[in-house]
């Protein structure tokens, strides 16, 4: 029964259809991936490639325009595809919860913060008011907001970015969510103020037993936070895996021209191995492998086969017809 | 690194600017921007300019290509003051010095095509018949390498990526001296960033060419620069040779800043030196140090005498540590 994960997608896919259906966009395609309790799981991709899409689509929060086309999602063992929205309503918030990127579109700047942190308790577990503004005051000292007793009743724009994002933070753990999504929570705040904010959240996640997923672009939030990785492309969940296997030993060329792009503190290369090309435009993927115009080792098959999910170990898939275990050099 | 003299040197650089309000505009009080800089980029190096918001590293960028009068302090271009400069000489040194900023997607005109937006700084500046400026565009469009075709596209029609190419191709038209590169990849996706750093240190290798390098993101900073300027409320607290900065920095901010670098492997581990609080408003700086109310480290003196720019181990810093 333990042994079962928190959250666990099957063949997962959401297209975006135009209105007359003449243009689908595969934004998540025939996505497998689980995730234990307490652990983290880092989403990484470019613009494009579906992680956000992914996120909302575990949310149930898609815009009209997508269609979840198949693939299941169970969270806690439930099948939350199956559920009512006004079931989705009671899960969000409360099992589910999610950080997004701008605290400032998080927030509704008439209303007061305690309002707002207490807002969830009050919904989900129909807590009174003056209990729901003295937890929300608990919720603020618990994400070091300096002064909660008078910072409870001021307005959004009184606080900073970092402080906002917080803010945020303290909704999103308000009714001890199971998972919390977190959409580049840290892209809008400078470097000394997201390392005070990730290591926030490594905290509460250790007092709550709160499973994370980190989307973002970055892979040095990974490599800081996560216990696994998943690398999207063009829609596709191209390796998943342990985090530390797949920084040592990146299945996907697509993951290792990734981790050997970025400049490295102190390794002293003159030149960055560039990936060369752009990210494909997901209404006319390339045939084949989504990534094989980029591949430095793409071969005929690439071209005309799409590579099926292959497992290199426990929790370990890779999605090409070469994958190589190779060290990162 | 031919010559001895440096190709731009800023003096003690200020600006500060007024907060009015009312009716009468009164000044209620200065923002201290940018509050005595000294620093000096050489013929054909990079410096390298890191801080977090507000700290004053875009100010001194204005400065430098001039969209700002300084209040106080000087610029030196190719040993001339740039106070002295009459209009003919204000018109060169904006030739010699160009930017790339970092959106590539705000910086195009959307209705001009490749060509024209190449060509506007040379029809502008130069005298030059239609041969010569679609020669030289061409010439450009190869340079940053983008295919003969894109001349005759529009911006919409190009990447993120592409477009900072276009835009690199614009500032180099004049055949500059020094260019502001302000965050010129941090608005493109990662796979990305690498073409751009490339194709910058391959521009410098051939053209000669100076860079300031102005950024958050400290690998790419470390990567690209030969000195780094760490500035904090508009002050420089540490500058030195890259590799010793990024390795072995000295001044409690700049190791926080480095320490609050994420790591590039799962198993790198730092020591954690979080700092508390955030970067206090300008406005008002903290007297004396100004790093004081969040340094680690501080004491009594740091409330009460001004640091200065020291050498410490081969690098400049404001500390009273050292």
């Amino acid at each position: 029964m333990s042994d079962a994960p928190l959250l666990e997608l099957r063949g997962l896919s959401t297209h975006y259809v135009s209105a007359r259906g003449t243009r689908v966009v595969r934004a998540v395609d025939d996505v497998s991936l689980s995730l234990a309790a307490g652990s983290t799981l880092g989403i990484v991709g470019e613009s494009g490639s579906g992680k956000s899409t992914l996120a909302l689509t575990i949310l149930r929060l898609l815009p009209p325009a997508a269609r979840i086309t198949g693939g299941e999602i169970r969270f806690e063992g439930e099948d939350l595809l199956a559920k009512s929205d006004g079931e989705m309503r009671r899960i969000r918030g409360k099992r589910i919860a999610m950080i997004l990127q701008d605290p400032m579109a998080s927030l509704n700047p008439l209303f007061t913060i305690g309002d707002q942190v207490s807002e969830p308790l009050r919904v989900h577990e129909g807590v009174g008011r003056r209990r729901a503004w003295s937890r929300a005051r608990d919720l603020m000292k618990a994400v070091r907001i300096p002064a909660p007793e008078t910072r409870v009743g001021e307005y959004p724009h009184q606080m900073s970015g970092g402080m906002r994002q917080r803010i945020v933070g303290a909704i999103a753990i308000s009714c001890a969510p199971r998972l919390l999504i977190a959409d580049e929570p840290t892209t809008s705040l400078d470097l000394t103020i997201q390392a005070q904010y990730l290591n926030l959240l490594k905290e509460l996640q250790r007092q709550h037993q709160l499973a994370l997923i980190f989307i973002t672009h970055n892979l040095g939030i990974v490599a800081k936070m996560c216990d696994q990785v998943a690398v999207m492309y063009a829609g596709r969940l191209v390796e998943w895996g342990p985090v530390t296997r797949i920084f040592d030993a990146p299945a996907h060329p697509y993951t290792r021209a990734l981790l050997e792009s970025i400049p490295r503190m102190g390794d002293g290369r003159a030149r960055l191995t560039a990936i060369e090309g752009q990210p494909p435009d997901l209404a006319a993927p390339p045939p084949g492998c989504a990534f094989h115009p980029r591949c430095p080792k793409a071969i005929a098959q690439c071209r005309e086969q799409a590579p099926p999910e292959t497992s290199l170990g426990p929790r370990h898939t890779v999605r090409c017809w070469l994958p190589g275990p190779a060290p990162v050099g | 690194m031919s010559t001895d003299s440096p190709l731009l040197e800023a003096r003690d650089l200020t600006k500060h600017f007024p907060v009015r309000r009312g009716l009468l505009a009164r000044t209620l009080g200065l923002v201290r921007a940018v509050d005595g800089v000294t620093f000096s980029i050489g013929q054909g190096r990079t410096l390298g300019l890191v801080g977090e918001s507000g700290c004053g590293k875009t100010t001194t960028a204005k400065l430098v290509l001039r969209l700002e009068e300084p209040t106080g302090g000087s610029l030196r271009f190719d040993g001339r003051d740039l106070a002295s400069l009459d209009n003919g000489g204000v018109a060169k040194y904006r030739r010699s010095v160009q930017a790339v900023f970092q959106d590539p997607f705000a910086s195009l005109n959307p209705r001009m095509r490749i060509d024209a937006i190449i060509a506007e700084p040379l029809t502008t500046h130069e005298r030059l018949d239609r041969d010569e400026v679609a020669r030289r565009v061409a010439r450009l469009i190869d340079l940053v390498g983008l295919p003969e075709r894109a001349a005759k596209l529009f911006p919409h029609e190009f990447s993120g990526g592409q477009r900072q190419r276009i835009a690199i191709a614009r500032a180099l038209s004049l055949s500059p001296r020094l260019v502001v590169l302000d965050e010129p990849v941090s608005a493109l996706d990662v796979s990305i960033r690498a073409q751009i750093l490339n194709l910058l240190r391959d521009l410098q290798a051939q053209l000669g060419l100076s860079y300031l390098f102005i950024t958050h993101d400290l690998a790419a900073v470390a990567h690209m620069s030969h000195t780094i300027a760490v500035m904090y409320l508009g002050q420089i607290v540490e500058m030195g040779d890259a590799a010793t900065i990024a390795s072995r920095p000295k001044h409690p901010y700049t190791q926080a800043l480095f320490a609050a670098a994420l790591p590039s492997h799962p198993s790198e581990q730092r020591e954690e030196l979080v700092l508390t609080g955030e970067v206090p408003s300008p406005l008002n700086p903290p007297i004396a140090c100004r790093f004081h109310p969040r340094c680690p480290h501080a004491m009594p003196s740091c409330a009460i005498h001004t640091p200065v720019l020291r050498e410490v181990n081969g690098r400049l810093v404001s500390c009273h540590l050292y």
